[in-house]
């Protein structure tokens, strides 16, 4: 089936399988593999996008959910080559190691501080509980998101 | 295809603390493995066996090649060399043959255009299986049927034991064993199985080249080392075979054994095509090794006034169907069993035993986490039997510089134990909460179990120590090649594997601060271009590759100052030697068998609902000998990135089995710890430089993932 939806600000059209996730649409179909498959069950976060500004996991949705909706994956939270703040701040703190849940948080915690400006530790653990990092521990995850807000 | 982003440049000044690749990683931009696109690619699937132990009768693989899409279907038949391969043995089959060892072992791969033409394939390849009687009780493996008639690991210099199903048998023996002490305790331990459950999955891609040879990208720990059995079971040379580092998701050990690479490789060759496989959640857990679940003995004897005059340990590793890297785990795990502490007269009994339980290799840590967690309970027993407090009982046992090691071998570098235990016992714990507070703050979280009643607070310390390189006469090394053009500009070519600890920007601080110039680049590694780097394990990149890149830097800058034009060299950088242990007495032969040791201590406040055994982290400080950290963010990274792994294993991480077959190999049913379950970590950083190494940096990776566990579950006793 053919869907349309917009990604990123652009207008896009994709032939999917009636039982396609929007995961595998992003990145099989339309060359944005920023979004990452870990564990196709919603358990991980990596896939993590804002679907209407409303945040999910890409596994979980179906691809033809999201015709006619609008989509922002990690390649779309940078503005005109400028990196948003979320990201200039990961990349700072260094909350990125090997970097593979990176693209989930920096979403995740994009949509959190739209949603609450300045959050507390328990707000941020709160927030980004569904997403799962391996390497860092999370605690400079928190620095990060703390020095977006502070930004 | 595509390969953005894998030549990496310094961060934008040199005062800069970013990593070089942390902009294309939070842009979405960096590729890993995962992400890798080939014209005209098919994918790969591997067909696995349902059961733990079988034999296999008869496979069928008509109804599958015949399906749409479908271009290979390869058997053990099609394997074109070696038919088995290993990391240390080649005991592993490349596709199972007569018999299957393991719930998951491949059996069969398939290649398609599309993945779901590869996955219905793959159900499509008819195996005829015979159930035989698994091994799945470690302590019962030296009685059943050998799993493998021929015992590979036999004739390696190891202690003859002779019972079925022995990897490798251990005795370490100084002193007088038999000595008595006023004071003994006893006590038996179990350690479960853990994943290194890394976020990105077994991938990579492997295209033909046209003239017989392959290409291979893989997110890997050791790129060598795969071609190195890849090649033979290939029946290639090992130059036809380029293996070529793709972005990788996380290792922890968990990528030192191969997984697709054979498999894609021999998919492309049939068929001409580029072909890619990627591993989904649930083949990730059964596709690699795991950490080895033990189970150990130990009795400790102390003086009146808490000297150690014995220790007793008895260690068994079930080390699962194939041999991995068994043989070293189990010697790590008994050479460093007694933790930190000058002790005189010691006897460790190890074994690794082969089981029809999932196989097991490395994982940060590496046999050291089993017996920490065992020898430092065993601290706290004594110290309880002796009435003093724990940390001073440590501190009164602490293994300094001149002590010896169970071995015999004698620290000679650095090794700052009772300052890493008095820095971490002097870190300030936090008051306890206020009640009532969120429940997100109370054992059980959002769950709402509780208002805080039957909520008892539980302080622990403990304190670990590992090896860092490799050991018992390895050849370890690792080379690095330096370019210099004309122009002034450097590149630097070595095949030490980022695998997110943060190596690349070692290697460019290293070539910046060694050739003066901030115009380094560094290239993707690649067998086709230098030489091998060895393993990212064992706390040793760091140091090896600063080691080779200063050593190639100043033969560089040498050969330039002689020649005067462009210079291309590489060097080989290897740290001091080691030595085999005596088989028979587990003592030190011609000289030492470790090259050099690191120190972590940890304290610990949990919070315990004791009604229902549900549990908080509230707060870990740490104290870690990282001889000279290069990077204090990457140090304390590796800190808390290391601890939340011991975390897992002390409260929430098992993989589970039923007759042998793994029961929880999803994120839904083994899980990892999470933002909420991780609490503040303070990190000390204790810099006593190494004598033998470059700029006396030490590895931090693995102290931490030591020492966290067994210094929780001293908490949660206290409450």
């Amino acid at each position: 089936m053919r869907i349309e939806l917009t990604i990123n600000g652009d207008r896009r059209e994709a032939d999917v399988w009636a039982g396609e996730s929007l995961l595998t649409t992003l990145r099989d179909r339309l060359e944005l593999p920023g979004s990452k498959n870990a564990c196709e069950q919603g358990e991980c976060g990596s896939c993590s996008v804002l679907l209407d500004g409303e945040l999910v996991c890409a596994c979980l949705v179906l691809a033809a959910q999201a015709h006619g909706h609008e989509v922002v994956t990690v390649e779309g939270l940078a503005d005109d080559g400028e990196l948003h703040a979320v990201q200039e701040a990961f990349a700072d703190t260094g909350a990125v190691q090997c970097g593979f849940c990176t693209p989930g948080f920096v979403v995740a915690a994009a949509g959190l501080l739209r949603r609450v400006p300045d959050p507390t530790d328990d707000e941020i653990r709160e927030a980004l509980s569904g997403n799962l990092c391996r390497c860092t521990g999370y605690q400079k995850i928190l620095d990060a998101v703390h020095l977006a807000a502070g930004r | 295809m595509s390969t953005a982003t894998r030549s990496l440049r310094r961060g934008r000044t040199a005062a800069s603390t970013r990593r070089a690749d942390a902009v294309p990683k939070v842009t979405g931009e960096f590729a890993y493995s995962s992400d890798l696109h080939a014209a005209g690619m098919l994918w790969g699937r591997t067909v696995r066996s349902p059961y733990a132990h079988a034999r296999i009768v008869a496979i069928d693989v008509s109804e599958a090649a015949a399906l749409p899409g479908v271009h290979a279907v390869l058997t053990y038949e099609d394997v074109p060399g070696q038919k088995t391969y290993g990391l240390e043995f080649a005991d592993q089959p490349v596709l199972a043959s007569d018999r299957v060892r393991y719930f998951g072992e491949p059996v069969a791969i398939v290649a398609a255009d599309e993945p779901e033409q590869a996955r219905r394939a793959a159900a499509a390849v008819s195996v005829e299986y015979e159930l035989l009687e698994a091994v799945t009780d470690p302590e019962r493996a030296t009685e059943m049927e050998p799993l493998h008639p021929d015992r590979p690991t036999m004739g390696h210099g190891y202690r003859d034991d002779l019972r079925p199903n022995v990897v490798r048998a251990m005795l370490i023996r100084r002193g007088d064993p038999d000595a008595p002490g006023d004071v003994t305790v006893e006590g038996v331990y179990g350690i479960g199985q853990q994943d290194q459950a890394f976020l990105g999955p077994e991938s990579g891609i492997a295209i033909p080249d046209g003239e017989g040879g392959v290409d291979i990208h893989v997110a890997t720990q050791w790129l060598h080392v795969d071609r190195d059995q890849v090649a033979p079971c290939l029946d290639l040379d090992p130059e036809q075979v380029r293996i070529h580092l793709a972005g990788v998701g996380g290792a922890f050990g968990g990528r030192e054994d191969l997984s697709m690479q054979v498999h894609a490789a021999m998919l492309a060759l049939r068929t001409g095509r580029p072909v890619k496989i990627v591993y989904d959640r649930e083949e990730s857990f059964v596709g690699h090794i795991h950490r080895h679940p033990a189970r150990i003995w130990a009795e400790h004897r102390a003086t009146r006034e808490g000297k150690l005059v014995a220790v007793r340990m008895r260690i068994l590793v079930d080390g699962g169907a194939y041999a991995s890297s068994s043989t070293a785990v189990i010697s790590n795990a008994c050479s460093f069993a007694p933790g930190p502490y000058a002790v005189d007269n010691v006897m460790i009994e190890g074994h690794a035993v082969y089981t029809n339980n999932p196989p097991c290799g490395a994982m940060r840590g590496f046999g050291a986490v089993q017996t920490c967690f065992a020898a430092e309970a065993q601290m706290d027993k004594l110290a309880a039997a002796l009435d003093i407090d724990p940390v001073e009982l440590r501190l009164l046992n602490a293994l300094e510089p001149g002590g010896t090691l169970a071995t015999g071998q004698v620290v000679t570098g650095s090794l700052p134990t009772r300052d890493v235990i008095r820095r971490a016992a002097a870190l300030p714990i936090p008051e306890p909460e206020e009640l009532p507070r969120d429940a997100i703050r109370l054992p059980g979280g959002s769950g709402n179990t509780t208002r805080g009643e039957g909520v008892r607070r539980g302080v622990g310390f403990a304190v670990g120590f590992k090896n860092i390189c490799y050991s018992e006469g390895f050849d370890d090394f690792c080379a690095a090649r330096v370019v210099l053009a004309g122009d002034g500009s450097a590149e630097v070519h070595c095949a030490a594997a980022e695998v997110g600890q943060g190596v690349s920007d070692v290697i460019l601080q290293v070539a910046r601060l060694e050739l003066g110039t901030d115009d380094v680049e560094l290239a993707s590694g690649s067998t086709a271009q230098v030489g091998s780097a060895g393993s990212a394990s064992a706390s040793r990149m760091t140091w090896m590759a600063a080691g080779a890149v200063q050593t190639a830097c100043r033969a560089a800058v040498e050969e330039r100052e002689r020649t005067g034009g462009a210079v291309d060299v590489e060097r080989s950088y290897r740290h001091p030697r080691t030595f085999p242990l005596d088989p028979e007495t587990g003592q030190i032969t011609e000289g030492q068998a470790h090259v050099a040791l690191a120190v972590a201590a940890m304290r610990v406040v949990v919070e315990v609902d004791v009604e229902l055994g549900l549990t908080r982290v509230v707060w870990i400080g740490t104290a870690q000998d990282v001889g000279k950290a290069l990077s204090r963010t990457a140090v304390e990274g590796q800190i808390e990135g290391g601890t939340a792994q011991g975390l897992g294993l002390a409260l929430m991480e098992e993989i589970q089995t039923r007759d042998g077959a793994i029961t929880n190999a999803s994120f839904t049913d083994y899980l990892i710890p999470t933002f909420l379950d991780m609490p503040p970590v303070v990190s000390e950083l204790i810099e006593d430089p190494e004598p033998d190494a470059p700029y006396g940096l030490k590895g931090v990776g693995e102290p931490p993932t030591v020492v966290s566990t067994a210094a929780i579950v001293a908490a949660l006793r206290d409450a």
